[in-house]
């Protein structure tokens, strides 16, 4: 297997690489935007100091929006900037841009948003009193259900039920690369560039707020210093403001958020309470799973259906059990709205999963690792949402190959000795066996019908046209790698198109572990379909092809040979939105994360000092990058786990800032041992299937297992810092 | 200081003499992105937390964010625009850059590291990388692709002493 360097590498590693703060825009002005102080209430005034000459400003707010002050997504709840209400401590009011940043920032102190304050919902697990209510009659975004079974009568018959309530904080992105833009008319067109993980989000965003139509709104991807979903829905909110100051000033406008105004008015992981009741037979068998769970939503609705979406469908685990009932409910707070971020609403249930499987194994008396191996779901086998799992994997073999490789069960017996001899620090080991679904959910594919053009250019080059955006995670390398492979080339004879909405289809958004494998995909179908194009057949390649592409410019110079693409949906994956039954996905990646940890009884800190990590993506395409997903994603996980805690005051961040806001430097964290099983998948680009997000899955249950083992003390909500486990040490 | 504040100071830069009229309260890192065009040095947190606009001042890594420009008057500043790329292919083989916001701050730190190699003496890669806050690859690329870069440096020297 070839394991291509990186494209963009050398690039990146000499600081060569152009982000959208890089970029030098003749005549170019700052935007900046001023921000409601409260976190719910009725706008009385806005008053703007004498401190500044406001003469030498541009200032907007909603009545200079000339389309639907509505920020489009799945619903249309949210304003671009508030007209008479706010909703969130931070919601935009007002823009301003001037020559100096400097200025903007002075500007900014002299406005000042006076609210007439209503009351907020500042603990979205508190039911709202009527005087709360702000979305529908209960102030619920989205109910889902899944049923399989009979529940009730499972749980009535079986030899133990055990019942667990698990909580999961919020989780800043902290993509390092803040958010920015730069907006401008060029010749009548509204160009907007900047860091964005989804172009065609952000075109839909600016043509619904502009009231322009797609000829006249262009949009273009910039290098993306980090995503991880926060570069999801976000930028569309900030790319409208960009515009709008560009539309009113008539000049181009750069909005770079510095790091306390992206972490304190920017969307971040869902917080989610999850409530589980499980019936075991005597054998430690599941017979029954009863789960609620609710995530907080913030503000407006984004993205908080499709996660509480993905959040259910993964909620029962990689397990088989004949009878479950998922209830799941997204709700509305005066936070910050909740969006996207890695893993999406996965990482949250099955968090509560896998400690839940750790507190069953513990009641019934078994090790959690037989529990898993009794439970996982063997082909033939269906998950909650009825689909059948027939794709040849061995999920026991993924869970005994990291027991094996973390040396599980002599590190317990190791960790018990241990404990016994030291006098303040105490060591345990930990599990979590999970999986997560590729693409988009249910028919979320279907409905995307993502398209991929692969053009022959003059020099006898290829160049691949996605929307699909590098944002760290290796597309460039990736997207070459397939087509050079399908084709029979050499890398270097691959250009990949800049995601420019002018230049390239829509291939659906950068999210939901979806690139390598469904648009990877489409590249090697619209490969097959240039060779169609050019009369050839699939046994032509190389300089064959070469030849052909060249023979067809001497024959057509006006017209360039392209395959097209677009997405058909595997055979037999079949989904009905209403019922929740069906094939939510149609692969999943399955993995077992073992942690090894340490916690120091004098100051509660716990330090992760091993980890393992085995999983099966399919077919790997390239080593280094998919061995750099799990890392990082580990990583990620870990600062989720025990380090990242969002505070909050009166509905704001109070700890907006990387002083205060910790996540894991090289030294907190130990090298991560990553194994990769590799059960090609035959629907996915060389038998890939996704892999971005699987990794923050996993992470923060088996670390909380290994310091339940190590204490015995019953952690059931994260992040798991030295205060919080203090408190549960010492009360109980 | 003249009558609009500003102040002339002079610094060697990359190895060049520069002079220049500056604000005294300027951030070294806005005099080098805003004054001087070296785009390379990136600005992630501006609080001196995440090392992203590391450079080396007198051969020591600093937080350019937190240097207010007359500190660097007289001194030697080195930024990722002066680094050899030849020195670079084993952070890229190990995977040591992934978005790259981060990667101009690590290799200034890496390079340092590898111009003291007595440091490992004393404290260990991953304490001596702890500067740079990286999200994408989970260190280790970072510290492997560093180790591997150390070893070979090392191969190297001893060759040219046999």
């Amino acid at each position: 297997m070839r394991s291509s360097r990186r494209r963009e590498g050398i690039s990146k590693l000499t600081g060569q690489e152009r982000y959208v703060d890089d970029l030098t825009v003749e005549g170019c002005w700052w935007g900046m935007t001023a921000r409601s102080p409260v976190a719910r209430g009725r706008i009385r005034e806005i008053r703007f100091g004498r401190g500044v000459d406001w003469s030498e400003f541009v200032v907007v707010d909603h009545r200079d929006i000339p389309g639907a002050n509505q920020v489009r997504l799945i619903e249309l709840d949210q304003p671009v900037l508030a007209s008479d209400r706010v909703r969130h401590v931070h919601e935009p009011v007002v823009l301003v841009a001037h020559r100096s940043r400097q200025m903007c920032r002075r500007a900014i102190r002299e406005i000042e948003i006076v609210v007439d304050p209503e009351p907020a919902v500042l603990d979205y697990r508190i039911k709202p009193t009527p005087e709360q209510i702000q979305y529908g009659p209960d102030n619920v975004f989205k109910h889902l259900r899944i049923e399989k079974g009979d529940v009730d009568r499972a749980l009535a018959s079986a030899a133990h039920v055990i019942e667990g309530v698990y909580e999961t904080g919020a989780q800043e992105h902290v993509y390092l690369e803040p958010q920015g833009m730069i907006a401008g008319e060029e010749d009548g067109v509204l160009v907007v560039r900047g860091s964005m993980q989804c172009p065609y989000y952000v075109l839909n965003a600016l043509m619904h707020a502009l009231g322009r139509d797609e000829s006249h709104v262009r949009v273009v991807q910039t290098p993306t210093g980090g995503g991880f979903g926060g570069k999801e829905d976000f930028p569309s909110n900030l790319a409208v403001h960009a515009a709008l100051l560009a539309l009113k000033s008539g000049r181009p406008i750069k909005m770079i958020y510095d790091r306390s105004e992206d972490m304190g008015s920017t969307t971040k992981r869902h917080p989610s309470l999850v409530r589980h009741r499980s019936g075991v037979d005597s054998q430690g068998r599941l017979v029954a799973q009863d789960i609620e769970m609710t995530i907080d939503g913030g503000a407006y609705v984004t993205l908080s259906p499709v996660v509480l979406s993905r959040g259910i469908i993964h909620a029962a685990g990689p397990y088989a059990c004949e009878n479950v009932r998922i209830v799941g409910r997204a709700v509305l707070s005066n936070s910050v709205p909740f969006g996207a971020f890695r893993g999406f609403g996965a990482p949250q249930s099955q968090f509560a999963n896998e400690r839940h499987m750790d507190r069953i194994a513990r009641t019934i008396g078994m090790d959690p690792a037989e529990l898993r191996r009794r439970n996982l779901i063997r082909d033939g086998q269906t998950t909650s949402t009825g689909q059948v799992i027939s794709d040849g994997t061995d999920r026991v073999e993924v869970l005994e190959r990291a027991l094996c490789r973390s040396g599980y069960a002599q590190k317990k017996e190791e960790c018990v000795s241990f404990n016994a001899a030291h006098p303040y620090l105490r060591r345990g080991v930990g599990l979590a066996a999970f999986y997560h679904g590729s693409g988009f959910t249910g028919s979320g594919e279907v409905y995307l019908s993502s398209c991929v053009d692969v053009a022959g250019l003059e020099d006898g080059r290829i160049e691949i046209r996605t929307a699909n955006t590098e944002i760290g995670q290796g597309t460039l390398t990736i997207f070459a790698t397939i087509a050079a492979e399908r084709l029979g080339l050499d890398e270097s004879q691959i250009v990949i198109a800049e995601p420019d909405t002018a230049r390239v289809p829509n291939s659906g958004p950068t999210v939901a572990s979806r690139t390598a494998m469904v648009v990877g995909r489409l590249i090697e179908r619209a490969c097959d379909d240039l060779r169609r194009t050019l009369g050839l057949s699939e046994a032509d390649t190389g300089q064959r092809l070469r030849d052909a592409i060249m023979k067809w410019w001497a024959e057509h110079p006006d017209t360039e040979p392209v395959g097209h693409a677009r997405y058909e949906s595997p055979p037999g994956v079949l989904w009905d939105d209403q019922t929740y039954r069906g094939d939510a996905y149609a692969a999943f990646a399955w993995a077992t994360h073992v942690a090894e940890v340490e916690v120091d009884l004098r100051t509660f800190a716990t330090r992760v000092v091993g980890f393992w990590a085995v999983q099966e993506v399919g077919r790997v395409i390239n080593q280094t990058l998919a061995r750099g997903q799990i890392q990082g994603g580990v990583v990620q996980a870990i600062g989720w786990a025990l380090m990242e805690d969002c505070v909050w005051d009166d509905g704001a961040m109070a700890n907006a800032q990387l002083t205060n806001y910790i996540i894991p430097t090289a030294c907190d964290v130990p090298s991560i041992d990553v194994e990769f099983l590799e059960n090609p998948y035959p629907h996915g680009a060389m038998g890939a299937k996704g892999i971005g997000e699987l990794p923050m899955d996993g992470p923060a249950p088996a670390i909380v297992n290994a310091v339940v083992d190590a204490l015995g003390v019953e952690a059931s909500a994260i992040p798991l810092t030295p205060e919080r486990l203090m408190e549960l040490v010492t009360h109980g | 200081m003249d009558e609009c504040g500003l102040v002339t100071i002079e610094l060697t830069l990359n190895g060049g003499c520069v002079r220049l009229e500056v604000d005294p309260g300027e951030r070294l890192l806005d005099t080098l992105r805003d004054r001087l065009g070296l785009k390379g040095t990136k600005e992630g947190c501006g609080e001196g937390e995440c090392g992203a606009c590391t450079v080396l001042m007198d051969g020591v890594p600093v937080n350019s964010c937190l240097v207010p420009i007359v500190q660097a008057r007289g001194k030697r500043i080195e930024t990722i625009e002066s680094v050899d790329r030849a020195q670079l292919s084993a952070l890229l083989d190990s995977g040591a850059t992934q978005c790259g916001a981060c990667t101009p701050g690590v290799v200034m730190s890496a390079a340092w590291v590898m111009q003291h190699p007595e440091l490992l003496h004393t404290h260990g890669l991953r304490e001596l990388m702890a500067g740079n806050l990286c999200r994408c690859t989970g260190y280790d690329g970072i510290i492997g692709g560093l180790a591997a870069a150390i070893e070979a440096g090392l191969a190297r020297k001893s060759e040219g002493e046999g």
